[in-house]
């Protein structure tokens, strides 16, 4: 590929003897890039399990959210787990998530694996600018099928605090609640979301824009913590998962407060 | 206040040039609340005059004393000898990023060339020069860069993989994002970006934030919005379609 | 012989900070060919340093603000002995170089209403500074660095400049060397301006970094210009005074005009006591008033209670401070305490936001929660070299000044944020001066050869001496010198013992050594700015001695009262064959209408 310089001349980084070896750093900063793909990788299998396993996602009210919505309900004869119609939006939308990007690139595929770390050396490195990592650049996409996921997951919650005519509480619709409050958090915390709520403005003043730029503070202050957000929803969804999945075989494991 | 301590420190410290050099070591005395640029004058004063350096306010403003401690890109003016252990040898390298001159000072030059590609302000010819500051909230934070071009030097895409012919890099993201966001700027450098800067061989690995001395949210505020914009205009066509049919123009919306 | 670069322009600047920028881009756009040396990187000049504001009468806050008042707080903080053209064009176009700025992308703090916002500043009447948090400085410096580079001004980086050259009496050139390799650079040019900043690095306790060597005023001295006012050197108040290595480090101004008090170990906010008579009416009576002032100010609401008496001026401070300290009444590491953390630290956050951070990374001191400790430090210089107001030209011709490297403006004392105002005021001047004297010059000046090889030889020699001096040691004592004799407070004895000694080092400083390779050698560096050092402090300590009263920023113990009779004249100093010679001229008079402006005395609180 032939592209024009930025400048006339073009200097290279420096190497032996002022640099040697990949890095000079005496911290651990290999430990937060190994504890991130540990947890990935563990949620890849447990998730990819979990599809596959086309059972104990529901019982009484209550429906896993690897499983919602209840494809069932609409293709009964589905030949195969309707989690695997539902999950890759999901994955989607994290998978091209701006902070996601940042944790799997280091982690993963080590470009780089710390700051200031070197483990490789790419001639001709084009990160996101070229097929298929420039498909990052649809992550608003996934954004827009991420949001009725998580109206639907809000859904599902409420839904199992009344059923049978009554009002019920249980340990169970808690975890539920706490779940979708963390993915909503994470969802509209979105960098996307704030480039479309008004973060493609430059006058934040002029009248027609105020109520913009009131959604994007909003939206910026989710921003400001996007990572814990991804972390702490990542988890409460496997933790929701794992709890349904349990209490499908016990239903009192989820603790009916009334 | 723990002012009367007498221990002394190690550093090793990078002398030569790019192509022939070593570390050598030197043992100096620590004072309280001294910084690794202290330690680096006192060489010079005591041992060795030759020793380059570059710095000059000694107080984190003008981003000169850039250089790797103990292999972490930083302020040598703001990296505090009190943060290592007693026993712990201090290394003290220039940044890797742009060729080696002597010792600890580096070529940067280059930093200077791309910025002159970057189209300046450019306001209408009868702009109303009233604004609010919430308007300029997002400029002014992009307008605390002191250049001292750690982040230039942390990027994996200039250091690792030294695209510095066709990769502009976090700091002139983060002045090209002082420009699109200001309110009366009528320019548009979207293409330029896009094509010539490649913000796109960025992969937001976050780097340039973690080191930047003034703390500017280098990823979050200027190059992600710098990104999306970009996806408004080239990547996202039917987006495009939509805005153009309800009439929702971003030059419109600059006012 | 050694070989040397050479390049031509119709105007060089040296020094690339507010003023030298300013004056550069002013000289490119009228269609001359520009030259800009910095001694640093691009950006990096001393004007990043400046924190407060850059005084202009917009009259944004303050409606009652005008040119006059301006021009009169500066005259008054100067103690009249301004150059009153200076100070009448200074205040009368700082407003339009401020609103230059902006419209060049500068993006200063805004009221409410959509405007420059401004704050209150010691010795300024009203609101006047214009201001970006506290970094008001990087500020401008990066505006037009951005707005320079565009305009296609050549920028030779990290180059010093140790002469400069004349054809008969007029400028044809300068001579330097580059940090990097040492190599030799000729500059053949009509015009030159210097912008070269201060001299700060004479005194041990200083807010300036290692540039500030008094090159311009060396240079010029050299070249045959006059020096004027030298004797007022400018103690900032409050510098920082704790951990060692950043002691003299500035500490905003802008954290009195947010409102910031200081207060000794006993706890008493001892400004009321130093406030001078004349100037006392302008002041909060009691504490009371001061807290109502401050109030107000933090609401953005009118008053019509008096400034807190930590807006006094610069001179009137640091001597207070200085005092409280001597008689034992300082804080633990020898200064006062200055506190703004009563007031919500958010907002301390947002209005200070480097002070925070300098406090935080360098000192461990969080000043949201508790005070900071505060000394004087040298700050600035307000002697330089003698001007014409209108053109920014020296007395030699195509020799221009403009900046802290010139004399007059200030007078005996400079106000906070005037500075500012004047690097872009007079540095468009001397520019368009510049650029106008190129345009009318006949004729070629040439530089004699001869010249050029002395030059090179000034250079070669610290490398030749086999018995010499460590220069860092010849500057240790120079600072030592300074500091003890020619401070705060002077008196006769210490004074002539302070020029004794500057002859003993003059003649160190001629042995100082330079060893290694001339690549990036700070060793070889020093030796020649040490030439310039002592130029400096020696006409500071001879101008100091001759000014047998104390003004502003000059103190003298044995002549504590300000005389009449001194006011009517400037200290100069030219070089000569016998040394440095010194004498009295009279001050420019001012005329009469703008005398009727002293004459009134309006209440300053409408």
């Amino acid at each position: 590929m032939t592209q024009s310089k930025l400048t006339e001349k073009v200097p290279t980084s420096n190497s032996e003897p002022a640099y040697s070896g990949a890095t000079a750093r005496t911290d651990n900063w290999w430990v937060e890039p190994l504890l991130v793909a540990i947890v990935f990788t563990a949620f890849g299998i447990y998730a990819t399990y979990r599809a596959f396993e086309n059972q104990y996602y529901e019982f009484g009210p209550y429906l896993s959210p690897f499983y919602s919505p209840n494809m069932k309900e609409f293709f009964p004869d589905l030949p195969f787990s309707a989690a695997l119609l539902i999950l890759p939006f999901p994955l989607a939308f994290r998978a091209t998530c701006y902070y996601y990007r940042k944790a799997y690139y280091r982690s993963y595929f080590a470009h780089p694996p710390g700051c200031a770390v070197t483990w490789f050396k790419r001639k001709g490195y084009t990160g996101e600018f070229d097929f298929p990592f420039n498909l990052q650049n649809l992550h608003r996409y996934a954004f827009y099928f991420a949001v009725p996921i998580v109206l639907i997951l809000w859904y599902d919650a409420l839904k199992t605090l009344w059923y049978d005519g009554g009002l019920h509480l249980s340990v169970l619709t808690l975890v539920m609640l706490a779940n979708c409050a963390l993915l909503s958090g994470y969802t509209f915390g979105c960098h996307a979301c704030r480039h479309l709520v008004g973060g493609h403005l430059d006058s934040f003043s002029c009248p027609e824009n105020k109520h913009s730029y009131k959604k994007w503070q909003r939206v910026t202050a989710l921003n400001e913590k996007h990572q814990e957000w991804a972390w702490t929803s990542l988890i409460s969804v496997a933790i929701t998962d794992i709890y349904i999945r349990m209490a499908c075989t016990n239903p009192s494991l989820a603790f009916q407060l009334f | 206040m723990p002012e009367a301590s007498t221990r002394t420190a190690t550093l090793k410290v990078y002398r030569g040039d790019r192509e022939k050099g070593e570390f050598k070591t030197y043992k100096v005395p620590v004072e309280a609340g001294m910084v690794v640029l202290d330690a680096i004058h006192y060489i010079q004063q005591n041992f060795d005059p030759e020793l380059a350096v570059r710095w000059n306010c000694k107080a984190a403003k003008c981003g000169s004393c850039s250089g790797e401690v103990n292999g972490m890109p930083s302020l040598m003016c703001k990296t505090r000898m009190d943060k290592f252990r007693p026993d712990e040898e201090i290394m003290v390298q220039p940044i890797k990023t742009f060729p080696i001159i002597k010792d600890l000072v580096t070529d940067v030059s280059w930093n200077y060339e791309v910025n002159k590609r970057i189209t300046p302000f450019t306001p209408a010819e009868d702009a109303n020069w009233t604004f609010y500051q919430e308007d300029i909230d997002r400029v002014q934070e992009f307008r605390k860069c002191i250049e001292c071009f750690l982040c230039q030097n942390v990027c994996h895409v200039l250091r690792d993989h030294d695209r510095k012919d066709t990769f502009m890099g976090p700091r002139f993201m983060v002045r090209t994002a002082g420009l699109e966001m200001h309110p009366l700027d009528e320019a548009d450098r979207l293409k330029f970006l896009k094509e010539e800067g490649h913000i796109g061989y960025c992969n937001i690995t976050k780097c340039c934030t973690e080191v930047c001395p003034e703390d500017i949210h280098i990823t979050d505020n200027a190059i992600i919005p710098l990104k999306e914009r970009v996806v408004d205009e080239f990547y996202d066509p039917i987006g495009k379609f939509i805005r153009g049919v309800l009439g929702v123009d971003k030059k419109k919306a600059k006012k | 012989m050694s070989q040397y670069e050479i390049k031509e322009h119709d105007v060089l600047v040296i020094g690339a900070g507010g003023a030298g920028l300013r004056a550069a881009i002013e000289a490119s756009s009228l269609g001359v060919n520009v030259g800009l040396v910095c001694k640093s990187l691009l950006g990096k000049a001393h004007t990043v340093m400046a924190e407060g504001g850059v005084a202009a009468a917009l009259a944004n806050v303050d409606a009652q603000d005008g040119w006059q008042t301006h021009f009169r707080d500066t005259m008054n903080g100067g103690k009249m002995l301004n150059n009153w053209r200076m100070a009448q064009l200074h205040a009368q176009e700082a407003p339009e170089r401020v609103k230059e700025l902006e419209r060049w992308g500068a993006v200063f703090d805004r009221t409410k209403d959509g405007k420059i916002l401004q704050r209150a500043f010691g010795g300024h009447t009203w609101k006047r500074l214009c201001h970006v948090g506290d970094r008001t400085g990087l500020e401008m410096i990066r505006t037009l660095q951005d707005r320079g580079v565009h305009q296609g001004i050549e920028v030779y980086m990290e180059c010093t400049i140790t002469k400069l050259f004349k054809d008969g009496d007029r400028i044809c050139g300068a001579f330097g060397y580059y940090r990097e390799d040492g190599r030799y650079i000729l500059f053949k040019a009509k015009a030159i301006v210097l912008a070269t900043g201060g001299v700060g690095k004479s005194f041990t306790v200083t807010s300036n970094s290692w540039e500030y060597t008094g090159d311009g005023h060396a240079l010029a001295y050299d070249t045959g210009a006059d020096l004027i006012d030298m004797e007022f050197v400018q103690f900032h108040p409050t510098g920082m005074v704790w951990p060692p290595g950043v002691r003299g480090i500035l500490v905003t101004e802008g954290v009195r005009g947010e409102g910031g008090i200081l207060r000794n170990s006993l706890g008493e906010r001892f400004m009321f006591k130093y406030l001078p008579e004349a100037t006392k009416n302008d002041y909060a009576a009691n504490e009371e008033e001061a807290i109502k002032w401050t109030n107000a100010a933090v609401a953005g609401e009118k008053t019509d209670a008096r400034r807190p008496p930590e807006l006094s001026t610069r001179d009137n401070v640091a001597r207070a401070i200085y005092t409280e300290v001597k008689e034992g009444r300082g804080s633990p590491h020898g200064g006062v305490f200055l506190d703004i953390s009563y007031q919500d630290s958010e907002r301390v956050k947002k209005k200070l936001p480097s002070m925070y951070h300098q406090f935080k990374d360098l000192a461990d001191v969080d000043i949201t929660a508790g005070p900071m400790e505060v000394g004087p430090t040298m700050h600035y210089i307000m002697g330089g070299v003698r001007v014409e107001a209108d053109t920014c030209m020296t007395r030699v011709p195509g020799l221009f000044a403009a900046g802290e490297c010139s004399g007059g403006m200030h007078g005996a004392n400079r106000l906070g944020g005037n500075s500012l105002s004047d690097l872009i005021v007079f540095g468009q001047r001397a520019g368009a001066g510049a650029a106008s004297y190129v345009k009318n010059l006949t004729g070629h000046p040439e530089i004699d050869k001869g010249q050029i090889e002395e030059a090179i030889e000034e250079m070669e020699a610290p490398f030749k001496r086999s018995e010499g001096v460590n220069p860092y040691d010849v500057a240790k004592e120079l600072n030592k010198v300074m500091s003890t004799y020619v401070g705060i407070f002077r008196e006769e004895g210490d004074l002539k013992t302070g020029v004794a000694k500057l002859e003993e080092l003059k003649e160190m400083a001629k042995k100082a050594k330079a060893t290694g390779s001339k690549s990036y050698n700070p060793g070889w560096h020093l030796c020649r700015d040490l030439h310039n050092m002592m130029i400096c402090s020696e006409a500071i300590a001879r101008s100091a001695l001759s000014r047998k009263e104390s003004r502003g920023a000059h103190s003298r113990l044995d002549y504590p009262n300000t005389e009449a009779e001194w006011s009517t004249c400037n200290t100069a100093v030219e070089r000569s064959e016998g040394g440095m010679k010194l004498e009295h001229t009279p001050l420019p008079e001012m005329p009469s209408e703008l005398k009727e402006l002293f004459k009134k005395k309006e209440p300053s609180h409408a």
